[in-house]
């Protein structure tokens, strides 16, 4: 583009000169009339004999109107452009005074430039005060920051806040913990990455849904603390309490966000299980034995008793007492302790687990559910997460068996319990279901849920009871469930209005940091900025991945504590000419992991991010080439730094790594290491941001937008 | 040919005792030794009343309960079940399996006699 405007002003003099000098010769023609053809005739024979003289003659008087022009192109035009440029990178940028001599090409443009210099360093004195007065305030933010984050880590408990799409804004070590255990990865915790990774997403949905609830009834949030019980995918049991916070301001308005407290249960429960499973079969057999010696006893007392019968009595009197003494002696081995934790089962509003309850079913069966109308003051004490799970695998397996069910759930006191029924009525002229294929049901493990977990094994957990119940009237089957009530009605928890602590005043809880989509702000977004160290430059030709280096970003700030810094064994040998580049030789990649065993680990690692780098189609071809290979898809959005460049500095001849980074006031380390490339890139990247804003390229979408409109974008690899 | 009682136990220690007092009661005994067995006697036999214990090896006393109750041959059989397990949720799954009574052991043999009787009208 640039260029074509640059030649056709250097060629329009010369081109308006033979024009005028043409243009002039046919009106003095013209003016002449008849008397022109002695004229015409004699210039002819001029012409033909001296012609070039004259064509020399307007040559020189172009090229020098051409080079003239090309000297004013360059003050008047270029000038300015790139003036406009390095007025941009010095407004964008804090570190830089003055703008570089080659862009102030006349004295009115250094007149301009001096005084933008001046704005410049006035601006400067006003963001150093701004910062001092900042500073100044912070100061005692962060000394509150660093004693949440040293009470959170003297916290038993792993803790967790997240926004409302639950990415992290801030953990604490037993967190990571935690996820290492649960066989997830310690690296799934990280600022920006999502909870649903860690923890299961329905069972955190379940809690949100539950507090929310409370708080539309009106309970203040202090007291709107929901528990779930959870498994992990290994197996592990999992307590979640999940707390709201709400906007600072007033206890009204959304959830910003909320804090998650996990303990894993495993252990505890296992114990109380075993603990609990030997005191009732100890009550058991003791009720059995009694009842057989007491039998015994009474049949004695009949006065007629047979010499035989007496001494078959007396036998069964003798075998009780033995077998009691010895199971007495078993037992003394193991004998049960003070009670520690049992199943976590907490209190909840009958009407609200039917709601919840109503809600999954109708997406179960994708129809409505027909209820009764619970009793309004119903507290149940519950998990009703996991109860929840057990009612869906029954409608499931009712779905399944007939065709259409109408499902009904009814809720209603039964004395020191409530009765949970599960009833469905089908369409006439269907069979009703066999009651022997539901008496089964209840001990099926429920699908989806980690461990072999059964209907009845939930029920058990409440110390209910499942059965299949008979309508009397209709002869309907139907699942009654029986459950317990809460003891007493939940009391609110004392919550001093305004007693909030400080640290929620920090900006964590603004909109989450998603997935990437083109509508969302770049400020807001998380990027994996990475490069490739190769062993040469034809991926389809053989050449293979040697280093990968990637480092992410998140709000505009480079986590330097989050990086990749990997050497892949190519399975070839490395060419001596890339070693003297890039410095990696042979040895150095003996014994380490092979791209198919690396490049999972990126994939991860650049998880719901936009991946940036320099010159990205290069890299990313490479990457590309080992999908088949790793069975990995990287179709994540892609920025280019190289494209970018191009499009915030067009005039500007290089596009280099290097030619950026000094151009925005970078300094590079490692260059050639594909870490400090990925690390030069983020830093060139994360100033771009406020550039490309200034050209209205605000959200992914246009920024991807403007680099496919670049010259460059046409490279292919 | 009055019809029989029959007792479904795996314990022998209290099946002599119920038999033995049965007996007297001038009854017919069958004697079942686990929940399947219970069910074939109760469709061959057609008792005129079971005992049923509710912790069996292999079929519960709970699951011939539902099983009796959903075979119209026989869901009319009177059904008294007699077990150990006494929480209020075991008595409260018994009744909801369709036992008429539900005693839970220990119990007393006079009380179990009259309640007995009033099963059998």
């Amino acid at each position: 583009m640039r260029r074509r405007g640059l030649v056709a002003a250097v060629l329009a003099p010369g081109v308006a000169l033979a024009l005028w000098v043409v243009l002039g010769a046919v009106v003095f023609l013209l003016a002449l009339g008849p008397r022109s053809a002695a004229l015409r005739a004699t210039w002819r024979v001029a012409l033909q004999s001296h012609g070039m003289l004259l064509v020399l003659w307007w040559l020189i008087a172009a090229a020098l109107a051409g080079w003239l022009v090309r000297q004013l192109y360059g003050r008047l035009v270029r000038g300015p452009e790139r003036l406009l440029a390095a007025t941009r990178i010095l407004a964008a940028q804090e570190d830089a005074a003055s703008l570089p001599e080659a862009v102030m090409t006349t004295r009115a443009t250094r007149a301009l430039g001096s005084e933008i210099e001046r704005l410049v360093a006035e601006r400067r004195e006003l963001r150093v005060e701004m910062a001092r007065l900042v500073d100044e305030a912070s100061r005692s933010v962060a000394e509150q920051r660093d004693q949440l984050a040293a009470l959170m880590d003297e916290l038993d408990h792993a803790v967790a806040v997240c926004n409302r799409d639950g990415r992290m804004l801030l953990y604490n070590a037993r967190m990571r913990k935690l996820a290492g255990r649960l066989a997830v990865g310690a690296d799934r915790v990280a600022l920006g990455r999502s909870i649903h990774a860690v923890l299961d997403p329905a069972a955190i949905g379940h809690a949100l849904e539950t507090v929310e609830g409370r708080i539309a009834r009106g309970v203040p949030a202090s007291a709107s603390v929901a528990q779930v019980v959870t498994t992990s995918a290994n197996g592990h049991l999992l307590r979640v309490s999940l707390a709201p916070v709400q906007q600072a301001e007033g206890e009204r308005g959304e959830l910003r966000g909320y804090v998650l407290l996990v303990d894993d249960v495993t252990e505890d429960q296992q114990r109380q299980a075993r603990r609990d499973g030997a005191l009732l079969r100890m009550t058991e057999r003791s009720r059995a034995a009694i009842a057989n010696l007491q039998a015994a006893l009474e049949m004695l007392d009949y006065p007629d008793l047979s010499p035989e019968d007496r001494e078959r009595f007396l036998s069964v009197l003798g075998d009780e007492v033995a077998q009691m003494r010895e199971r007495l002696l078993a037992d003394d081995a193991e004998a049960a302790h003070e009670l520690a934790a049992r199943w976590p089962l907490h209190d909840m509003l009958g009407s609200d687990l039917m709601a919840a309850a109503v809600r999954r079913l109708q997406a179960t069966a994708g129809a409505p559910i027909t209820t009764s109308p619970p009793d309004a003051e119903l507290w149940l004490r519950i998990d009703s997460f996991g109860l929840i799970g057990a009612l869906d695998h029954l409608a499931r397996r009712i779905l399944h068996l007939r065709h259409d069910p109408v499902l009904w759930l009814r809720l209603n006191r039964a004395g020191r319990h409530a009765h949970l029924d599960l009833d469905w009525v089908v369409r006439e002229g269907i069979p009703p279901v066999d009651p022997r294929a539901l008496s089964t049901m209840p001990d099926e493990p429920i699908d989806g849920v980690p461990g072999t977990v059964s209907v009845r094994d939930v029920i058990d957990r409440h110390g209910g009871e499942i059965w299949v119940g008979r309508n009397p009237d209709t002869g309907r089957s139907f699942f009654r469930m029986l459950l317990p009530l809460a003891a007493v009605e939940t009391a609110l928890a004392e919550a001093k209005p305004g007693s909030r602590p400080e640290f929620y005043d920090f900006d964590l809880f603004t909109a989450g940091h998603g997935e990437a989509v083109d509508s969302r702000p770049l400020v807001e977004l998380s990027f994996t900025v990475f490069d490739c160290e190769t062993t040469g430059l034809d991926p389809a030709g053989g050449d293979e991945i040697i280093q990968i280096g990637a480092v992410r970003i998140l709000n505009t700030r480079i986590l330097e504590g989050e990086v990749i810094d990997q050497l892949v064994d190519p399975r070839r040998l490395i060419p001596e000419a890339g070693t003297a580049i890039h410095g990696i030789r042979q040895d150095m990649v003996q014994g380490q992991p092979t791209i198919a065993e690396a490049l999972p680990v990126f994939h991860r690692f650049a998880e719901g991010s936009v991946l940036v780098g320099h010159n990205v189609a290069f890299d990313l071809r490479f990457l590309q080439m080992k999908e088949r290979a790793t069975g990995l898809r990287f179709d994540h959005p892609v920025l280019d730094t190289l494209l970018l460049s191009s499009v915030l500095h067009p005039a500007e001849e290089s596009h280099s790594l290097e030619a950026i980074a000094a151009r925005l006031g970078v300094r590079i380390g490692g260059r050639h290491t594909a870490l400090g490339d990925a690390l030069a890139t983020a830093e060139v990247f994360r100033r771009m941001i406020p550039l490309l804003a200034r050209q209205g390229i605000v959200t992914l979408g246009q920024a991807r937008a403007a680099s496919d409109q670049s010259q460059f974008a046409r490279l292919r690899y | 040919m009055t019809r029989p009682v029959l007792i479904a136990d795996d314990e022998p220690n209290i099946v002599i005792s119920l038999e033995f007092m049965l007996k007297r009661e001038g009854h017919r005994v069958l004697i079942a030794r686990n929940g399947a067995e219970a069910l074939d006697l109760i469709r061959a036999e057609r008792p005129a009343l079971v005992l049923l214990d509710a912790m069996m090896p292999g079929m519960s006393g709970f699951e011939v309960c539902e099983a009796v109750r959903a075979d119209p041959e026989i869901a009319a059989t009177p059904i008294l079940m007699l077990t150990a397990k006494a929480r209020p949720p075991d008595m409260a799954r018994g009744i909801g399996a369709g036992a008429d009574a539900y005693v839970p052991k220990p119990f007393s043999t006079r009380d179990l006699i009259a309640r007995v009787r009033e099963l059998l009208g």
